[in-house]
């Protein structure tokens, strides 16, 4: 009779089964974020510290012509940060990983999936958060965006995708590296080259050749170039949103099963 | 006819050229707790992380209570409570958010999940600092929590790898507790450790790994049996004598011959039971053999491995070091 119940049993778990593991993973996420508020406040000293060095002490030699640097950077800055927020996604996977955490994760009977799409929706709300801190701190330090709300929301919606996209694609160093801090460093190595050599601080006109040509097709670029037109209205839009979408997809496709095979064999 | 709660079927695993599991069989009977007894590297946590789910065999089959862990991952992880070596439990969680989390991961209904959650944080003495968050817990409430997590969603097969190392005696005690009380509720728990004594006390049956293979398997009194409960260790003050005296105690023997070393004075051999140390006294004192010193030890995972495999176990000092405190912790 049990052997029977048995061979019913489903093997697979539903949509909805693996939409309620995945929200149970990301209230465990943002409660455990949420517990630590000095880490929150360090969280965004980093990107603060880099608009006011930008703005004050970098900002004076960069020229961009015709448009105000702070108007300029703010985009890019905010894009950068966003990159830079998705590191945490893989360290945090990393440190699961070595507490013990994913093992009973993966034990218990809910979806592959659900531990890095929870993990990766709880940081993209705590990215939501963060770009408002970004707003807050570009106003005060002189930043206009002129474009109509609409367009704004756009821009912020790009980088927000852009930012969770990203986390995938750290979210799979760190199960690969499965040390906190080889991700951290792990991470650094290709943040760095992507967020600077690109048009996020300087046009990308003032590169030598090769770097200047890495820089133009950079995703970072494209998004930095999308969300200043959307913002200040600083170049076409369509074009490199269209570009930048085109990365996003490219890379969820490579990443997304890349991450969760990590997750599988961790 | 009901399934085995597992079965392990020449389970091998390989890791490049390391062989961490060599064609293990394993069975266990549904309501028992079995008893996994080996070394560091015996590959007591490869097998628990096979029957997991966590690691794909290299080769052979294991089932949980008849579901391949390969072929139906999920129908074993329905049926399967894990606790390991490490507590995986969130710091910045409270006790009861930690395992109410996982009773929502084993499909609890929301209040279903607070009524579980709450019965099993009273069971494991908890329910105090439940609405605490656990980096204000001790080591071994953690433990008790992170056993607490997978009980939640009342699996019938529990595995626990190494639930009481580095534990003090008397959070060891307690979990002890907790195991028997499992299997009392018929729940079947297949436990590693690295300590005689606590298999002794928990398992029904107890296999002994030793390479990724079992070397020997039976109850507590057949493992016993071949190594003796206890090693009795005299030392008299004649060198001389000593071999009079090894003839004297010969009958006390529970296993094999006593093993004299007539450089030092020492007679040893495994005895039945700790009267067999007072007998030795009076016997000695007969026949006006004077005692140096009279030594009555438990026998070791060492013991157990020196009778079975004819070699020492590789088992580091400190390990062996903590079996003997929590020994005489119980004992006081």
């Amino acid at each position: 009779m049990s052997a029977v119940a048995d061979r019913a049993e489903r093997s697979r778990l539903t949509l909805a089964e693996t939409i309620a593991d995945s929200r149970v993973m990301a209230v465990r996420q943002l409660r455990k974020v949420m517990r630590k508020p000095v880490f929150i406040v360090f969280a965004f000293v980093q990107p603060v510290m880099f608009v006011l060095l930008f703005r004050y002490v970098f900002g004076g030699a960069i020229n961009t012509g015709g448009v105000d640097y702070v108007n300029f950077l703010m985009p890019g800055i905010i894009v950068q940060t966003a990159v830079f927020g998705a590191l945490m996604t893989g360290i945090g996977l990393s440190e699961d990983l070595n507490a013990g955490a994913i093992d009973r994760f993966r034990s218990l009977p809910i979806a592959r999936s659900a531990v890095l799409v929870g993990r990766t929706a709880a940081d993209a709300v705590m990215n939501v958060l963060t770009l408002g801190v970004m707003l807050l701190v570009g106003f005060a330090v002189g930043f206009r965006p002129d474009e109509p709300v609409w367009s704004i929301a756009l821009a912020l919606l790009l980088v927000l995708g852009f930012s969770y996209v990203f986390s995938w694609i750290s979210a799979f160093i760190g199960l690969a590296v499965r040390d906190p801090e080889t991700a951290q460093s792990a991470g650094f190595i290709w943040v760095f080259p992507l967020t600077f050599a690109s048009s996020a601080f300087v046009p990308t006109e003032s590169m030598p050749g090769v770097v200047q040509a890495f820089a133009d097709v950079n995703p970072v670029s494209l998004a930095v170039d999308a969300a200043r037109a959307l913002t200040i209205g600083y170049g076409d839009a369509l074009g490199p949103a269209l570009g930048t979408l085109a990365w996003l997809a490219g890379l969820l496709v490579v990443f997304v099963p890349l991450a969760v095979r990590a997750f599988r064999r961790a | 006819m009901t399934a085995p709660a597992i079965r392990a079927e020449g389970v091998r695993q390989t890791f490049g050229d390391v062989v961490a599991l060599d064609g293990l069989d394993l069975e266990v009977t549904q309501g028992t707790v079995f008893g996994l007894l080996g070394p560091n590297g015996a590959g007591k946590t490869t097998l628990v992380r096979v029957l997991a789910t966590l690691l794909r065999p290299t080769g052979g089959r294991a089932t949980v209570l008849g579901h391949d862990v390969v072929a139906e991952p999920l129908a074993v992880r329905r049926r399967i409570g894990l606790a390991g070596q490490f507590a995986a439990v969130d710091e910045e969680l409270t006790g009861r958010e930690n395992v109410e989390m996982v009773g929502r991961l084993y499909r609890l209904s929301a209040p279903e999940a607070r009524r579980r959650a709450a019965e099993v944080l009273e069971r494991l003495s908890l329910t105090d600092a439940s609405d605490r968050r656990v980096s204000t817990y001790s080591g071994g409430m953690r433990r008790r929590l992170d056993l607490g997590a997978s009980l939640v969603g009342r699996p019938p097969v529990i595995l626990l790898d190494e639930p009481t190392t580095g534990l003090d005696p008397r959070t060891r005690q307690e979990l002890w507790n907790t195991v028997e009380e499992l299997r009392r509720d018929g729940t079947t728990v297949l436990l590693t450790t690295q300590y005689l004594e606590e298999a002794d006390r928990l398992a029904q049956r107890i296999a002994v790994v030793d390479h990724g293979r079992i070397v020997a398997e039976g109850t507590a009194a057949e493992l016993k049996g071949a190594v003796g409960t206890e090693m009795l260790s005299v030392r008299v003050a004649d060198t001389a004598r000593t071999a009079e005296a090894a003839a004297e105690l010969a009958s006390l023997a529970a296993g094999e011959e006593p093993i004299a070393d007539a450089a030092a004075g020492e007679v040893r051999l495994a005895v039945a039971d700790s009267s067999a140390s007072a007998e030795a006294v009076r016997r000695l004192d007969a026949r006006g053999l004077a005692i140096a010193a009279v030594e009555l030890q438990q026998p070791s995972l060492d013991d157990v491995f020196l009778t079975l495999t004819g070699r020492r176990a590789e088992a580091d000092e400190e390990t062996a070091a903590e079996a003997a405190d929590a020994r005489v912790g119980e004992a006081a």
